[in-house]
């Protein structure tokens, strides 16, 4: 700055117009000075037509005004040339108006025009840009022009100019705070907008504007949630940010039971058990459990915004990995917050500001959860060139991580650092080995011990601090260390640090019952230098002195009162007020005051041991990472962040309209009462991943599929649902689903029973369209085990897939093959919904399960006919159940039906010749089978993963029938659900032999999604794995017996042409399977 | 958000202020002042400070204090990473950063901190949309500019920022078209007294310099990707596929770009390629130091080591140093106390030492501290983890590029206690 005077001076030569050079070098330019004449010069340069000069003129100009310099009487000049053509100078003059517009409002206004025709502009940027210099000038006049720019920007047809909208709602309102209610509107309106670009502009808008209006949140949360990895870093800061809070708001603490079972494991656990004597397991019993002792079940939402973030902790940006990590912090349970420590830690490499705001928070965390960052111990270790602020953080962090196990190691460092030439450092590590020594016991003896040694150090500092630290350590086990107060008490001839004598004088008095020879010493030497003390010191005299007083009295009447005398005369009151007291209290009088009876137990009373305690202790209840935070002070315009709810406020607000796509071919016939339920079915339509917990899986056998019965499924499955009859019931679904699901399934046998006997009523579907899979299933699965008892003319194999897929089956025949309609329904959910949903299946997520449920195999196959056996009929059929007994087994239907005239009796299985390996679990005897009639029965097979045929004989009272059954390679397999991601891995490491690969043609026929998946999954009990690609279908299964994975993938290709791979370690089975599959699409 | 921004020199003088709200009076910087006079060292002004009505975050980079005047709540972190973000982007402009040539460029500088926030929120902070809407100074331009008076603004409007892959331009062309990557693992130590590692880790960077043609998809992998323990990634690099094949699969941004950063897990043992023996003693009786260090290779898997650089701050009683070095040059600056010997390459047959003697203020007690070393190396053609790049494959363009991997390890806070 010291040259600009000199440069004003040579300015009137070098400044001459035309000169171009001259503004590309500021620095060299009088421009600076405040003179006129200099500024008529760029007037003169701004008048002109050549935009050469205007330039110069504004470069000068904005260098001014970098240089903080006033140009603001330039304004009329500059402001002239807002609509020039040269774009640079436009550029400028914009920079110019920005800065200057709010101190010219008038001479501004003259621009406005301009950028209200730039608005109009077909080029969206110049759009953008218009509205953006227009919102900057903050002119209150303007106002309404800028409300009215900003709504019709809302609703352009560029992202860019949303985007620039968005930005501008914070400027307006800074402006005029009035507008808050319209400006409510247009925010309303983006945050519905479905582009990455508007995102996080538009919630920094709604933070800024109106942050407590959590409820325009609801309806975009899912939407947020998923773009959030393809928002550009800033805005997925603020969007992080402000979903902590929304989250807070909306869903129940993930840890509550946590903190239960901490306070009492044994017990909450037991006890759970003890409420529901009955219960078979503990996830049985905490199902059932009262709903005041609910189990913790996580809200889906929650879960999909946990996971949808994890993936940014491997962000560049350093704010992105921090506010993922505090959202973890607050809002993860235990378990899972670990995950965050190890991408905090990699922060330390970055610059230091960065360390040192994250050691700030890591130190906070550290304190809560400990374990998280132990691992990571050494990454806090301290290197002689940190700065000291950095130092002293990692200093906090070690103490924190310090316990049992690891501390010999930590104290071990912290020698090292205590020869640290930055003294700052080395006092700050003797408080640190000081609250180690309070923490951990076991090694406060060792910790007082070095610290005594440091008493000897040459450096008055860290001696003086050592007292400091021993003082409180003694006061914790005084008695064990009269020796050490001795030391301490020479030490007084020594040490000059004000704090540290006054500290050993405290030590003396209170303990010198312990120092009896000591303490009159001390204080006769103190006596003698008291007038020369620091006022602090002189105050600890007069107390140790007062002590001793009480103790000693016959040794040290006279000191004390020598030293009382001194301190009535001292200069500063404090002393002299305190001399005056205590000796009224202590020296007894002829008044006798009432007080001095009790001044031993005043001064001497015992007083509690200091707490060494980290100064971040309870900083979490600002939100980590906030500024807040750092500072350990609320910010201006810090949102709180909100405790948990007691009660989880309604989920459903969450849900959003569903698109056209999702309805259902047979939805006209329920037009009149689609619309409550729409909604409701929609709700769950979100990636509604169950929680770990979720009673209902656990408690089924077949739980691999119902387990993973989400939402996915439910929008497209409850559409099949027939109308819904309680329309409160999705909030009723989840206490529904703890009371277990017995009475359900009962409910749901007796609407079966119903449709039997030809009523056609509909109340079946008062289940949550969530959990109908798992009822479904468990349906089907009593149905087998209580096969026997069901002798009806239906079929139930039929019946169950029926039920499971769309109850309106159930009016039709009975006898109706597992049609394309049944299986239709899940694939509607395909392609679209699986590339909306893609981004939740970066991690171990379940998603569209509907994809999983059991589709019955090809139709029946005939083991017996009825002329060669006599009258008796034997058709099975692969139903694709889990066989309840044994998993390994195949389960088959077997249906029966008798077409002679006698009944047949004692219908069962007998002497099986079975190839090596396969075993039979036979159906229970069929007593007899009456003319004319039909019944079913289950039996289990282990093929063994092969396809040999299971032989045995049939065998009634009176013969005997040879049959065999060969399973379809596609039925020896049962479906699995994995995410892409996992498919994929899972792919990659069955490769080379493992891998079979076919090129077909596909029909014209089977070209469409579901007509190819439905194809693949009849021919192959296989589950459909969610493909972000619409042109690739992946499914995936294992093999019963010995569960290898079975992977098969199709990739279309424009054209018909397709490739089939299949993916398993069973070559022979990957073989047919690819064999089977191609003859099922290519037919 | 980001009210203003002021930078400010290493002497304390304002040279520049950018205001993107109302503007905020430059006295603001009187608390940072007296921060910064009150922390000695340039270091260790605290990175954030509050005052009555604003809070002032900074960083401090190329001996210059960029500090940010914000008046709310905001995660501090944001302003800290934006601020360095602003630097890089200087240095992208510039090709370095310091007090003059931001004073000489003032004009570019002020239109480059102009786009990239809107009312104090970041709007375009990809270097490649800001180069589109500004381009950066080159001297011919600078010359055409002078003679045409052309601009430095481009006169096409930006439509990086309308695209999917924000950070890549479109039309891209180049004549040769090559992609480098350089694969550099920087060892961070602390090696104590008897010579054992108290702890050890390797963090590495892949760099890459990309000039290719038109949209180019590629991929990159690995022989042995396990190895990487924690890895973050340029926005550009598709996180799901990384996670289900472990391929680093991207559109490159045009240019030079970090494309990954990553760190070797814990668990395997790091190898120390030098080790460092030091006789540094003082007595107690006389004003003389014994100091003697010696720099040998240890497991360099037959590499040469390069580029060796020893520095130690001695303690404050050492007046001055009288050495003699076996190779190499030596400085010891009475001032600071700062040794630095610059040994060069070790040559494994005669190692590099430094003897000598120090002389210390008399009657002084001895320092009550040894010094601790720090050391700096460079071993070519080595990656120290052994991660290995598998293959480059291009996608999407018909060309055939030139591509070129290189490994390098390097020093990274290593530390040798005494």
């Amino acid at each position: 700055m010291s040259a600009a005077p000199a440069y004003s001076e040579d300015k009137g030569g070098s400044a001459g117009p035309g000169e171009p050079e001259y503004g590309h070098d500021p620095a060299s330019g009088g421009i600076f000075s405040s003179d006129y004449k200099r500024h008529d010069d760029l007037k003169e340069m701004l008048d002109t037509n050549k935009d050469s000069l205007k330039l110069e003129a504004m470069k000068r100009i904005v260098a001014m005004i970098a240089r903080g310099k006033n140009a603001s009487d330039l304004f009329p000049a500059v402001v002239k040339n807002v609509a020039c053509k040269n774009i640079e100078v436009k550029k400028l003059v914009y920079v110019y108006l920005v800065r200057y517009a709010e101190e010219q409002q008038d001479l501004a206004l003259l621009s406005i025009s301009t950028f209200q025709r730039g608005l109009k502009d077909p080029n969206q940027l110049i759009r953008a840009s218009a509205l953006r210099v227009l919102s900057s000038i903050r002119v209150p006049i303007i106002v309404p022009i800028m409300m009215l720019a900003i709504k019709e920007a809302a609703s352009d047809m560029s992202p860019y100019v949303r985007k620039t909208a968005a930005h501008a709602i914070p400027k307006l309102y800074s402006l005029d705070s009035d507008q808050k209610d319209q400006l409510i509107e247009v925010i309303e309106k983006l945050l519905a907008d479905k582009t990455t670009l508007v995102a996080g502009s538009v919630v920094m808008a709604f933070e800024e504007v109106c942050p407590e209006r959590i409820d325009l949140i609801h309806k975009n949360y899912r939407k947020l949630c998923n773009l959030l990895i393809d928002v550009e870093e800033w805005g997925q800061v603020v969007i992080i940010s402000m979903l902590t809070r929304y989250a807070r708001t909306q869903f129940l603490s993930p840890t509550q039971n946590e903190s239960l079972l901490e306070e009492n494991p044994e017990k909450a656990f037991y006890g759970s058990e003890e409420d529901e004597a009955k219960g078979p397991g503990p996830e049985e019993a905490a199902a059932t459990a009262l709903p005041s002792r609910k189990p913790y079940v996580m809200d889906p939402d929650h879960r999909l915004l946990l996971r949808n973030t994890k993936p940014l902790l491997q962000s560049r940006s350093a704010a992105v990995v921090m506010a993922v990590a505090q959202l973890y912090f607050h809002l993860a349970p235990k378990a899972e917050v670990g995950v965050i420590a190890k991408a905090l830690v990699r922060l330390l490499r970055s610059h230091s500001e960065v360390q040192y705001v994250v050691l700030q928070n890591v130190a906070t965390m550290s304190i809560k959860r400990r374990g998280m960052f132990e691992p990571y111990l050494k990454s806090f270790y301290i290197r002689s060139t940190d700065p000291t602020q950095i130092k002293v953080l990692k200093l906090e962090v070690l103490t924190n991580l310090a316990n049992e196990t690891n501390i010999p190691t930590v104290l071990r460092e912290f020698q090292t650092y205590i020869r640290s030439m930055d003294k700052d450092f080395v006092a700050a590590t003797i408080q640190a080995i000081g609250r180690c020594a309070t923490n951990i016991g076991r090694v406060r003896d060792t910790c007082l011990n070095g610290l005594v040694q440091l008493l000897s150090n040459r450096d008055e500092l860290v001696v003086a601090e050592s007292v400091v630290v021993i003082k409180k350590l003694l006061q914790m086990q005084p008695a064990q260390h009269g020796e050490i107060i001795k030391h301490l008490a020479k030490l007084t001839d020594n040490i000059q640090v004000p704090m540290a004598r006054a500290s050993i004088l405290w030590l003396i008095g209170e303990y010198c019952e312990h120092v009896p020879r000591i303490a009159p010493d001390v204080l006769r030497k103190m006596a003698k230098s008291f007038t020369a003390e620091e006022d602090i010191v002189k105050l600890q005299v007069i107390n140790l002195a007062a002590k001793l007083y009480l103790t000693n009295s016959k040794q040290t009447k006279l000191l004390t009162q020598y030293v009382l005398s001194l301190a009535k005369y001292d200069q500063n009151y404090d002393i002299r007020d305190r001399a005056r007291f205590t000796r009224q209290l202590i020296v007894p009088s002829e008044q006798g005051g009432a007080l001095s009876r009790h001044a031993k137990k005043l001064f001497l009373a015992p007083k509690p041991a200091p707490v060494l305690e980290s100064s971040f202790k309870d900083r979490d209840h600002f939100q980590l990472g906030s500024l807040s935070h750092l500072l350990n002070a609320k910010a201006t315009g810090y949102q709180e962040l909100p405790d948990w709810p007691e009660e989880a406020p309604d989920p459903s607000v969450r849900n959003v309209e569903v698109p056209e796509w999702t309805k259902c071919s047979n939805r006209e016939k329920r037009k009149e009462k689609e619309k409550p339920f729409y909604s409701d079915s929609e709700g769950e339509s979100g990636p509604t991943e169950s929680a770990d917990s979720n009673p209902e899986s656990d408690s089924e056998s077949d739980s691999k599929s119902s387990s993973e019965s989400t939402s996915g499924e439910s929008s497209s499955e409850s559409d099949n649902e027939d109308e819904d009859e309680e329309k409160g019931r999705s909030s009723e679904s989840e206490q529904s689903e703890e009371e277990g699901e017995r009475k359900k399934t009962k409910k749901r046998k007796k609407v079966a029973e119903g449709h039997r006997a030809g009523s056609s009523s509909d109340e079946g579907s008062d289940s949550s369209s969530s959990s109908s899979e798992s009822e479904v299933t468990s349906e089907s699965e009593e149905e087998q085990v209580e096969a026997t008892s069901w002798r009806r003319k239906t079929a139930p194999s039929s019946k169950s897939a029926a039920a499971a897929k769309e109850i309106s089956l159930l009016d039709l025949e009975d006898f109706t093959p597992p049609s394309v309609q049944a299986v239709s329904p899940p694939m509607i959910v395909s392609t679209s919904l699986v590339t909306d949903l893609e981004g939740l299946t970066l991690t171990d997520s379940s998603l569209v399960p509907s994809l999983l449920s059991p589709v019955p195999g090809a139709g029946r196959q005939e083991l017996l006919h009825r002329v060669a056996g006599e009258g008796l009929a034997v058709d099975y059929a692969f139903s694709r159940q889990p066989f309840p007994a044994d998993p390994h087994m195949v389960s088959v239907h077997i249906h029966f039906s008798n077409s002679s005239e006698n009944p047949i009796k004692g219908l069962r299985v007998g002497a099986p010749k079975l190839p090596a390996g396969i075993s039979i679990q036979e159906f229970p005897e069929i007593e007899s089978l009456a003319p004319g009639e039909s019944t079913t029965a289950v039996m289990g097979i282990n093929f063994c993963d092969s396809t040999q045929a299971a032989n045995f004989q049939l065998c009634t009272e009176t013969r005997q029938f040879y049959v065999s059954i060969q399973p379809p390679v596609g039925e020896l397999m049962a479906p699995v659900f994995m995410s892409e991601n996992e498919f994929k891995k899972e792919q990659g490491k069955l490769t080379g032999m493992n891998e079979i690969t076919e090129k077909l043609t596909l029909p014209d026929t089977c070209r469409s999604d579901h007509i190819v998946v439905q194809k693949v999954t009849t021919t192959a009990n296989l589950g459909r794995v969610p493909c972000g690609t619409s042109d690739e279908y992946r499914f995936a299964g294992r093999t019963l017996t010995s569960g290898s994975l079975v992977l098969l993938t199709l990739d279309a290709r424009p054209a018909g042409a397709a490739q089939l791979t299949v993916n398993s370690e069973k070559m022979v089975i990957g073989t047919m399977l690819v064999k089977d599959v191609i003859q099922a699409l290519t037919q | 958000m980001i009210h203003s921004l002021f930078l400010i020199n290493s002497s304390g003088d304002i040279f520049l202020e950018k205001h993107w709200k109302s503007v905020v009076s430059r006295s603001v910087c009187d608390y940072f002042f007296e921060a910064q006079e009150r922390a000695t060292e340039a270091e260790n002004v605290p990175p954030v400070i509050p005052t009555p009505h604003h809070y002032l975050l900074s960083v401090y980079r190329h001996k210059i204090f960029f500090v940010a005047v914000i008046q709310t709540e905001v995660p501090p972190l944001f302003v800290i990473e934006f601020l360095h973000r602003v630097v890089d982007t200087f240095q992208d402009y510039f090709g370095v950063c310091s007090e003059p040539v931001i004073k000489d460029n003032v004009v570019v500088v002020y239109e480059v901190l102009e786009e990239m926030l809107d009312n104090g929120f970041p709007l375009a902070t990809e270097s490649n949309i800001l180069k589109e809407l500004i381009k950066p100074p080159t001297i011919l331009r600078t010359v055409v500019n002078t003679i045409t008076g052309s601009t430095n603004v481009g006169d096409q409007l930006p439509t990086g920022q309308l695209s999917v892959v924000p950070w890549r331009r479109t039309g891209v062309k180049y004549t040769n078209n090559e992609a480098y990557f350089d694969v550099i693992e920087e060892i961070d130590a602390i090696i104590d007294k008897s010579g054992s590692t108290i702890t050890a880790e390797i963090q590495g960077v892949i760099d890459a310099c990309v000039k290719l043609t038109g949209m180019p998809d590629l991929t990159l992998s690995f022989m042995n990707p396990r190895l990487l323990d924690d890895v973050s990634f340029h926005p550009c690099v598709r996180f799901k596929r990384w996670e289900s094949e472990r391929i680093l699969s991207f559109i490159p941004p045009d240019g030079n770009f970090r494309l990954l950063s990553y760190h070797v897990s814990a668990q395997n043992l790091v190898a120390i390629p030098v080790y460092v023996k030091h006789n540094i003693s003082f007595r107690d009786s006389s004003s003389l130091g014994r100091f003697e260090i010696t720099v040998g290779p240890k497991q360099t898997m037959g590499k040469a080591i390069e580029g060796v650089i020893v520095t130690s701050q001695m303690p404050k009683g050492v007046l001055n140093m009288s050495l003699t070095p076996s190779q190499g040059t030596h400085t010891f600056d009475p001032v600071t106390k700062m040794l630095s010997w610059d040994v060069g390459k070790i040559n494994p047959q005669k190692l590099p030492s430094l003897k000598g003697t120090m002389s210390l203020q008399a009657g002084a007690s001895k320092p009550d501290e040894n010094p601790t070393i720090n050391l700096q190396f460079k071993i070519q053609q080595l990656a120290i983890s052994g991660l290995k790049v598998n293959r480059l494959d291009m996608y999407g363009e018909k060309y055939k590029p030139f591509k070129g991997i290189k490994y390098m390890t390097k020093a990274g806070k290593f530390q040798v206690r005494t």
